[in-house]
């Protein structure tokens, strides 16, 4: 790859290809002319929200609308028996389960929805919701995971035919007998429980949508907030019985996914109903309580984790079992062949040939989902728990964690890798990044200031996380949703002016498609990026794809654009030798320009081609006219990014408050498109990080009372917790991809939790503490140093 | 109860309910939609405009409670074509991604530089420590308001790429 | 975004203004000043005034002053104003240090010192500052005007004793020349309740305590303060050992009740560790430290 820098620079200043620039999407936002779903606005719409259970398990005796519906300005009350009558009342999830649209037999988790309201304004249909009269009879909950199968647990999914407890599935992956020989043969095993909390992806933005059935011609139009609008759309042709070729969906601005906007919701199929009820356009945008209550989830994985190594820290094996709590429904949005998403890439970046993991899954009185939060369908969860035994064995050998890690990090040679698990890394060069990580750091002074600091009775930490991930979901051959492959197309269109229109399927919700997609196509055609104008985000406009999450659109859509530019490229050749008269072979390529070897001056540039292409000049035999092409990408494989993270922190033993003093991440994203947006993107997921280590957690009370249902109570990081956070890079290519990117979208999100947590319990190991659960509140923290932890998912003592 | 709230400079009466909340009165009244609304419990500062030339958060004033008032909006801050510096930092320092906390960021940031034109690292954290960025770590955020501290008069940004270090 | 049920609205142009609507609405009217803790209840719809006083535009009630021997604070001054009082700097740096970790600095624009008083949430900060500068506040009704020791202030859990149709109208604090004062408290997150916050002021005069006072909040202290760990203070040179016993004293005046912020164990030793603390910067700083 040429150096990033490297390349020339068009009249507006930008990098024709891969380099720095400002944002093409900026103008509007700056201006507060974003168009999100609550700005969406048509004539006639009508608003609406939603009546919510407040039991998490409870069966429904009646439901009396009469008041709500004579209340003035209110024009339709569905609940779920009216849904029941147009076989809407449950939706498929994507973990081929169940849910309940509107409730009908009972509610299953605190915040369900159970009636939904069709208003003049959002302040009416809030009053009509107190009218509603619903009488519950309370049942017990189910709570805790880890009694959620036990004999006497209430079942919660008694409208499932054949379910007779609250169990969902197991599920396993690894070298199960390899694994415990190495086990049993093992000078040291560690062992850990570790627990992921739930926690919620709260993007600045709620979940909404706008839902417009044109009577007359039949089209559903729909506005929503979603992360994969073509997927939304099959699946509403599927589930509600829609022709396909009537629906059209729109993603407008998107105020931040993260996971959160994957799913389809009730509320969602709500609006689309109330639009066909009334006959006119219905707005459903939910209140923050709202979406922290019943929109996915991400996490909530109970793990025990174990590592087995020699005397001298050569790692054997890794075994962990998990019980995964999946709430009321299984409704997890991932790869329909991985219930347990790629958790099996637990294994980390390191050198052993046995693993094995075990997986259960268990209902419980919680909204559903798990898998969201920018985890790259629970690598979030691997790279945790490895990162975490990893430094429990660290402590258990005195060994420092980085000269553990060193040890047994997977070598440049052995690319590509294939783990006990089954995933082919692609390509790693994981010593060299940690190398740059401690140089950053500064590793051996650090760990001489903890020395004297601890003599002085002060207490600092440094942790590290070297975390390798897996995105770009995925080979169609393996990786489908819900029946549909992840393949995704592309479209390019060259006009004859020799502007670019490239229509993507994927959909930014901030991550700069519109820049960088741009850039991907001025690096192979040499158009600059301001003469290519982004499509994204209708699917009348758009070609078939699964959407952007787990990090797949640089490694999948990017690499589409990548191709489909090259295609045009392609045909460019043989236009610019019909028009110079000579052959195709005849001709090189420069950026911009095709000209004839030998005879430079000779050429025709890409613009003049997109003329010629459209112009009369006689074109060859199979040859068309203009300068259009197509792609559909199906990827050899998923990328692996990767990446080393130094955190240290300062604690307070006295108070048990952490102040996150530095952060340093060097990461591996292959080519770096725009390095501004790739650094944009870890700082976000860096921050990530710093508040789910510290402060982020679902909790729930006995009762199944969400106690997390607010942005007092869901903590999320300020500009004060967060450090000036320190970057660095390295760049190993993806062997595999056109442009040798991986994508980088999640990587920080996926390894920062890790470096804060062993951070914090490096600075209070001096206490006897090998381990202790995020959320590290300051309450968690000097309990783990009295010696006596609490159990950080029960909210209250 | 009609109101006449003097917004980004001029008079705009409406008849409304009492209950209206002054970040509904913005959007949906006025049609003005870069003031946003993010939460349920005045947390999130995605509704920060300036009512009487101080940065408040929307959703926690009534409408009625701004009538014979002064309230500025995102939609203020530029001058036609020209955005002010703490825009053009945005754009220049990759302060934004989604953009939904946007305009929020830039009005209080937009108030800090005008009571304080040089403020520490220290302080323009602390400043916007009320308000919420889930995209970008708030680092690239600092460095906007930065860059329009040493850029008062803007620059001619657009036309030139900057060596920003961020 | 939730929102509020139907309310009426009135606005004051006067305390006699305000107390004449108040009389005129009776019961279900409410004093509107800030907003920050009301209108989150109304639109929760957990508070439902039929009408709202808005109060913003008392003259009489803004402001921060000088009377004699008092520093007089208007019930309608901002915390931001609170926050960077040149004038309440003068005398005790607890105001700015409590105000600086009291919600944030765009809610503090607005928010009131009259409006947290009357909140008196259980977890107020203003409350502990209140009760440990054993200040005073008045309350202005159809009756006139009546005086209370702050620490005589809350009845319970957003209780207080300013009746119906009253309004707390300014809070007072002693001048204590040779004070030395501090806040500490932990919190989850910037912006968050304290988990337990401390306040104390302490007059060092030759060599020992002559006067000291401390505030706790979020820990179920009774009014806020800790009188036997004050007490206990008199006379004694303020050592280490001596303010480590006054803060155990303290600790045993908080009654805490675990909840999402942390277990009441974890809290009883804050109130004591963050005692500790205040105490030490606040007497260390009247040793002009």
């Amino acid at each position: 790859m040429t150096a990033l820098d490297d390349a020339p620079r068009s009249a507006a200043g930008n990098p024709i290809g891969f380099g720095r620039m400002v944002r093409k999407e900026d103008a509007r936002f700056l201006r507060g002319e974003g168009n999100y779903v609550d700005d969406v606005n048509l004539p006639g719409m009508l608003h609406s929200a939603i009546l919510r259970s407040p039991y998490a398990h409870a069966r429904i005796v009646s439901i009396d609308t009469s008041a709500a519906e004579a209340l003035e300005g209110v024009h339709a009350v569905i609940t779920g028996a009216v849904l029941e009558t147009l076989g809407l009342a449950w939706m498929p999830t994507l973990s081929m389960d169940t849910q309940a649209v509107l409730a009908t037999d009972k509610v299953r988790f605190q915040g369900q929805e159970v009636a939904f309201v069709v208003a003049d304004s959002r302040y009416i249909a809030k009053d009509a919701l107190e009218l509603i009269e619903v009488e519950y009879e309370a049942l017990p909950a189910v709570v805790d995971a880890r009694t959620a199968l036990e004999p006497d647990a209430p079942v919660i999914r008694d409208d499932k035919e054949g379910q007779t407890s609250n169990f969902i599935y197991d599920w396993e992956a690894g070298n199960k007998d390899e694994t415990e020989a190495a086990f049993a043969a093992a000078d040291v095993v560690v062992t850990e429980d570790i627990l992921y909390p739930r926690v919620h992806p709260a993007p600045m933005e709620t979940c909404g949508a706008v839902a417009h059935m044109d009577a007359v011609t039949g089209k559903l139009t729909l506005w929503t907030t979603t992360q994969a609008p073509h997927a939304h759309r099959t699946l509403y042709a599927l589930v509600a019985g829609l022709p396909e070729q009537k629906i059209q969906v729109i993603s407008p601005d998107i105020g931040g996914g993260f996971g959160n906007k994957v799913g389809i919701y009730p509320g969602y199929v709500c609006a689309v109903v109330g639009s066909i009820v009334t006959g006119r356009p219905v707005k459903w945008v939910e209140d923050r309580s709202e979406n922290l209550m019943s929109t996915s989830f991400a996490r909530d994985y109970h793990m025990k984790a174990s590592i087995a190594s020699t005397r001298d820290g050569k790692i054997l094996a890794v075994r962990v079992d998990v019980l995964a709590d999946h709430g009321a429904f299984n409704g997890v949005a991932q790869p329909t062949k991985f219930p347990a998403g790629f958790f099996h890439i637990f294994t980390g970046s390191y050198d052993y040939p046995a693993a094995y993991c075990s997986v259960r899954a268990v209902y419980t009185n919680k909204a559903p989902g798990g898998v969201a939060y920018a985890c790259s369908f629970r690598i979030t969860e691997a790279a945790y728990v490895i990162e975490r035994i990893v430094d429990c064995l660290a402590s258990e050998l005195a060994m420092d964690p980085a000269e553990l890690r060193l040890k047994n990090l997977l070598r440049p040679e052995q690319f590509p890798y294939t783990t006990p698990t089954g995933w082919e890394y692609d390509s790693g060069n994981y010593a060299e990044t940690m190398r740059v990580a401690m140089d950053l750091a500064g590793y051996d002074e650090l760990r001489a200031e903890q020395k004297a600091k601890r003599e002085r009775g002060e207490y600092m930490g440094i942790g590290i996380s070297f975390f390798t991930e897996g995105v770009g979901a995925g080979p169609r051959k393996h990786m489908d949703i819900l029946g549909l492959g992840m393949a995704d197309g592309c479209d390019l269109r060259v006009h004859p002016t020799g502007k670019a229109q490239v229509r993507l399927s994927v959909q930014t919700q901030g991550q700069g498609h519109e820049t960088t997609f741009a850039q991907i196509v001025s690096h192979e055609l040499g158009i600059p990026p301001e003469d290519i104008e982004v499509i994204h985000g209708d699917t009348d406009n758009t070609p078939f794809g699964l959407g952007t999450y787990g990090s797949r659109s640089t490694p999948v859509s990017g690499a589409a654009a990548a191709l489909v530019a090259r295609r045009v490229k392609d045909k460019a050749r043989l236009i610019a030798a019909a028009a110079l008269e000579c052959s195709p072979d005849d001709l090189e390529w420069e950026l911009g320009r095709w000209y004839v070897k030998g005879d430079p001056e000779r050429g025709r540039t890409i613009q003049e081609i997109a003329m010629d292409a459209h112009g009369p000049l006689e074109l060859p035999d199979g040859v068309e006219g203009h300068l259009d092409a197509q792609v559909v990408y199906n990827p050899p494989n998923l990328t692996y990014p990767y990446g080393c993270y130094i955190c240290v922190v300062d604690v307070d033993p006295g108070t048990g408050q952490v102040k996150v003093r530095r952060f340093i991440a060097v990461d591996d994203c292959g080519t770096r498109i725009n390095p501004m947006i790739v650094e944009g993107q870890v700082h976000g997921g860096l921050a990530d990080g710093v508040g789910m280590a510290l402060m982020e957690l679902m909790a729930f009370d006995e009762d199944g009372n969400h106690l997390g249902g607010s942005f007092m109570d869901y903590l999320l990081p300020t500009t004060m917790e967060c450090p000036d956070w320190e970057l660095g890079e390295t760049v190993t290519p993806s062997p595999h991809h056109p442009i040798g990117a991986k994508g980088v979208g999640e990587s920080a999100t996926v390894g920062s939790p890790a470096a804060v947590v062993n951070a914090v319990l490096d600075a209070i190991a001096p206490f006897g503490v090998r381990h202790a659960d995020m959320p590290l509140t300051p309450a968690n923290v000097w309990r783990a140093i009295q010696g006596s932890p609490v159990r950080t998912d029960l909210a209250v003592e | 109860m009609q109101v006449t709230i003097t917004v980004n400079g001029e008079p705009r009466t409406a008849d409304v309910e009492e209950r209206m909340l002054l970040v509904h009165f913005i959007r949906d009244e006025l049609k003005l939609r870069g003031t946003h609304w993010g939460c349920d419990t005045s947390n999130c500062g995605t509704c920060v405009l300036w009512l009487d030339g101080e940065p408040v958060k929307s959703c926690t004033v009534l409408a009625v409670m701004a009538d014979g008032h002064e309230v500025r909006t995102v939609e203020d801050l530029a001058h036609g074509a020209e955005l002010d510096p703490i825009q053009t930092g945005f754009m220049e320092c990759h302060g934004l991604q989604c953009g939904f906390c946007t305009p929020g960021m830039m009005m209080t940031s937009r108030w800090l530089l005008d009571h304080n034109p040089h403020p520490s690292e220290e302080e323009i954290r602390e400043t916007l420590s009320g308000q919420i960025c889930r995209c970008t770590g708030y680092k690239n955020i600092v460095a906007a308001v930065q860059w329009a501290a040493d850029h008062p008069a803007g620059a001619d940004a657009a036309a030139t790429p900057s060596e920003v270090t961020a | 975004m939730q929102t509020p049920a139907p309310v009426g609205y009135a606005r004051a142009g006067s305390v006699a203004d305000a107390l004449a609507l108040l009389a005129q609405h009776g019961e279900d009217a409410r004093v509107i000043a800030g907003g920050h803790s009301l209108i989150p209840m109304m639109r929760l719809r957990l508070a439902r005034p039929e009408v709202l006083v808005d109060i913003n535009d008392l003259a009489e009630l803004k402001g921060i002053r000088i009377e004699g021997d008092e520093i007089v604070i208007g019930a309608m001054v901002r915390h931001a104003e609170v926050l960077a009082s040149p004038v309440l700097a003068e005398h005790y740096a607890i105001f700015a240090e409590a105000e600086r970790v009291i919600a944030d600095p765009i809610v503090r624009n607005r928010g009131t010192v009259g409006g947290s008083m009357c909140q008196a949430d259980p977890s107020e900060d203003l409350s502990a500052v209140g009760a440990a500068l054993k200040g005073r506040v008045e309350v202005t009704g159809p009756g006139g005007t009546r005086s209370l020791a702050i620490r005589e202030f809350h009845d319970g859990p957003y209780e207080t004793k300013v009746g119906p149709g009253e309004i707390l109208t300014t809070v007072r604090f002693p001048i204590r020349p040779g004070a030395g004062s501090a806040y500490e408290k932990v919190e989850r997150r910037v912006g968050d309740w304290p988990v337990c916050s401390a306040g104390a002021y302490v007059v060092v005069r030759d060599g020992v305590v002559a006067e000291a006072g401390i505030g706790l909040t979020a820990v179920g202290a009774p009014h806020f303060c800790a009188p036997d760990a004050e007490e206990f203070l008199l006379g004694k040179a303020p050592d280490a050992d001596t303010l480590e016993q006054a803060a155990r004293l303290a600790a045993a005046a908080a009654r805490p009740s675990a909840d999402q912020r942390g277990p009441a164990d974890y809290k009883s030793h804050l109130a004591y560790e963050l005692t500790r603390r205040a105490l030490t910067r606040a007497a260390a700083s009247s040793q002009g430290a």
